[in-house]
């Protein structure tokens, strides 16, 4: 099965929630829906569920057509942030029922129940009901469903949301196995750019119901076409600082002047914002040429892993993102140095002009 | 404000608990000292919510007792322990301005009218309330309903605590670490103490010194976050926290001329003489070995000590790589930074030894000091 979406368009109320948008799915592809809380990937879902109607533009599923095709017929699962399950049911009859709904044989079914729930760690559950279990196999079960019949399309709606990020680690693992085994186009949308790398694949990036580029998630965080693409890619978001080139400087505002790096030298002179990911700003330099400004530490995030420090002066507000723990107190001064070789370099407009290079040398 | 103190604190749901599983809480002895931060972190169902109703009076405890500043509370009313409590959704009156949602306590508690109000404005000002204070309750989005429920508590001068439980769950992802700042400001400036119930560890590290790590009605680690991160007592420690976990490799005792090895996937680990020594003095055969993915080093070429390794699969998260590996039949996580790039199929690992941690009967045994399990 191949999916396109030509041109589509829908409107709610003389809003647009989705405008032209043009998409092509693979047979067997995993794809992610990357964008933040109503930027329009609910929406897209659905219109490739059939369960709304695009206001204009074309679904077409193997070349056809699809909006006269209803839910039933388009042989597609879908799986919700919500734990959706038939609370009166069994874990077993819950994955069999859309077996039972084309009329399987029930040797057919068992066989399948079974293989479904192995694979997705419930075996063991199969004679319980929903909500005697963990949120994380309620969703198991629910992904069970979906996964048990044949689908061309398998659809998944924030499906790890409303887990523990322990839970999700797993399973975020666990999906990316099963589908290298299956020939069905996945959709999987999400709000994390965590989970988009994780997950590989082709990543569509929505912002306010139109794409703003689509191909694979690492391509995107190291080239993002504008900066609303390089916001959804970091987590803390980008820093962005206000400046100018002139001459052979980039200066921002009137606390910092330094050479321009390299590579961004063919940039003609003018007003740019300037980004730099949380992860590329140090609390020690480590080039002669890195900048160095000084702020204070509003909070310090600290996830074990690493830590999120959060610092400002009177002319900035920036995130520092840290391995390691580093347990600051609330308004403790410190200096941190920025790679100017690392900055984003956005026109006013937003568009990117240019991207830091990626390195490739270091080995290990 | 008080110094709360576990006290051979139990608790059972059933009446007359026979074996360890009938526990909700195991016994335990915690001090929580007058002003600290303290997070009860842990997986759904590990008991945290349990032990949170056990300090606030909603259950009262079947063993042991819990002590405010050295009085006993165990048939002390919720009301009465002088508790404030933020729970997962805002408790607050809609149809109250802002200003009387925070006054409401202190007027209940016939507080002069005056006081009320410098009070009311000091609170609001903390939490970025005060241009609001006039407005109904009702159309405010959830972190201003949040935070007047974290207020009605801080107007009050006597609360002896103020007890979390998971107060962030409805806020916006980009709103929560402002929540975070503000409580964290909150504590400093205010000494009371705080417990802050969470399964999330990044709440519970940016807001706590101390984190009680929950697992099975068990307080399996208490202590700050770089000491879960670096030094986890138990293995569940090790899993819980950090992303990716850590990782462990089941040791078996093999004598070797008449020396004891420690293999797995017939493979020899390699272990320092004390290390060795420690393992080989348990009567134990549950033997593990746990090392962090952001320590174990990878390389193309091999080190003395270094195990040949194959890469099974790398993930590119941007800001840093984790690299899957098959060690013998293992499975290890490998983590990487943004500039480091692994070779394609073969490599080498080194477990650099003060890093290598070694869990008998699933507790660290800490080869310096010797038995560091919870008691």
């Amino acid at each position: 099965m191949s999916l396109v979406l030509e041109n589509v368009y829908r409107q709610v109320n003389n809003v647009d929630h989705l405008s032209n948008i043009n998409l092509e799915f693979k047979p067997g592809s995993f794809n992610v829906l990357l964008g933040r809380t109503l930027a329009g990937k609910t929406s897209l879902l659905r219109v490739i569920a059939g369960l709304d109607k695009v206001s204009s533009g074309k679904v077409l599923m193997d070349g056809e057509d699809v909006s006269a095709i209803s839910v039933q017929q388009r042989n597609i699962s879908m799986v919700y942030q919500q734990f959706i399950n038939y609370p009166n049911l069994s874990v077993y009859d819950n994955i069999a029922s859309p077996l039972k709904l084309c009329g399987t044989g029930s040797a057919e079914i068992k066989r399948k129940v079974q293989e479904t729930a192995e694979m997705l760690h419930i075996e063991h559950f199969l004679q319980r009901h929903p909500l005697e279990l963990s949120g994380g196999q309620q969703q198991r079960t629910a992904m069970a469903r979906a996964l048990v019949k044949d689908a061309s399309i398998i659809l998944f709606d924030e499906p790890l949301v409303n887990l523990d990020y322990k839970l999700r680690e797993e399973l975020r693992q666990e999906l990316r196995e099963l589908f290298k085994l299956r020939n069905s186009i996945a959709i999987y949308a999400t709000t994390e750019p965590n989970e988009a790398l994780a997950l590989g694949g082709i990543t569509s990036l929505l912002h306010q119901g139109k794409l703003l580029q689509s191909g694979p998630a690492i391509e995107q965080y190291h080239q993002p076409v504008n900066l609303n693409a390089a916001d959804l890619y970091s987590e803390p978001p980008i820093n962005l600082l206000k400046g100018q080139i002139k001459g052979a400087e980039i200066s921002f505002e009137n606390y910092a002047s330094f050479p321009i790096a390299n590579h961004f030298k063919d940039i003609a002179e003018g007003q740019y914002s300037f980004g730099i990911r949380p992860s590329h700003i140090a609390l020690v330099p480590k080039n002669d040429s890195d900048i160095e400004l000084s702020v204070r530490v509003d909070v310090a995030e600290i996830s074990a892993s690493e830590t999120f420090l959060h610092v400002a002066n009177d002319q900035l507000q920036m995130v520092l993102q840290l391995s390691g723990v580093h347990d600051y107190r609330n308004n403790t001064l410190v200096n941190i140095y920025i790679p100017p070789e690392k900055l984003f370099i956005f026109a006013e407009s937003g568009l990117i002009i240019k991207a830091p290079r990626i390195s490739s040398s270091g080995g290990i | 404000m008080a110094e709360i103190h576990l006290k051979g604190l139990a608790h059972s749901y059933i009446g007359n608990p026979q074996i360890s599983s009938d526990y909700a809480i195991h016994e335990m002895d915690h001090v929580w000292k007058q002003g600290g931060a303290y997070a009860l972190l842990g997986p759904s169902g590990c008991g945290k919510s349990t032990l949170l109703n056990l300090i606030s009076g909603l259950i009262t405890p079947s063993h042991g007792s819990v002590l405010f500043d050295g009085v006993e509370m165990n048939d002390v009313s919720t009301q009465d322990r002088n508790i404030a409590q933020v729970f997962q959704f805002p408790v607050i009156y809609d149809s109250m301005t802002v200003y009387d949602n925070l006054a409401f306590p202190l007027r209940n508690m016939k507080v002069d009218k005056n006081k009320i109000a410098s009070k009311v404005q000091e609170v609001a000002s903390i939490l970025d309330l005060t241009e609001i204070l006039q407005q109904k309750a009702n159309n405010l989005s959830a972190d201003a309903k949040q935070k007047i429920s974290m207020g009605r508590g801080l107007v009050r001068d006597d609360v002896s605590a103020i007890l979390f439980d998971e107060p962030l769950t409805v806020i916006d992802p980009n709103l929560k670490w402002k929540l975070r700042r503000q409580l964290k400001q909150i504590h400093e400036r205010y000494n009371i103490t705080m417990v802050y119930v969470t399964h999330d560890q990044l709440e519970a590290s940016t807001f706590a010194d101390q984190i009680a790590l929950m697992y099975e009605g068990k307080i399996v680690q208490f202590g700050t976050p770089r000491e879960l991160f670096e030094n986890p007592n138990h293995t569940f420690v090790g899993y819980f926290i950090g992303s990716p976990g850590m990782n462990f490799i089941e040791l078996e005792e093999v004598t070797v001329n008449n020396q004891p090895q420690f293999k797995f996937d017939q493979l020899q680990f390699p272990l320092t003489q004390p290390q060795i020594e420690i393992l080989s003095t348990s009567t134990s055969s549950n033997l593990k070995i746990g090392i962090r993915p952001e320590f174990l080093q990878l390389s193309k070429i091999a080190h003395t000590e270094s195990l040949a390794c194959t890469i099974l699969h790398t993930e590119d998260l941007g800001t840093y790589k984790i690299v899957t590996v098959a060690l013998g039949n293992q499975e290890l996580k490998v983590r990487l930074g943004e500039d480091q790039h692994p070779p394609l199929t073969q490599a080498y690992l080194t477990f650099p030894n003060q890093w290598v941690k070694i869990y008998i009967d699933e507790y660290l045994v800490d080869i310096q000091v010797g038995d560091n399990s919870n008691e």
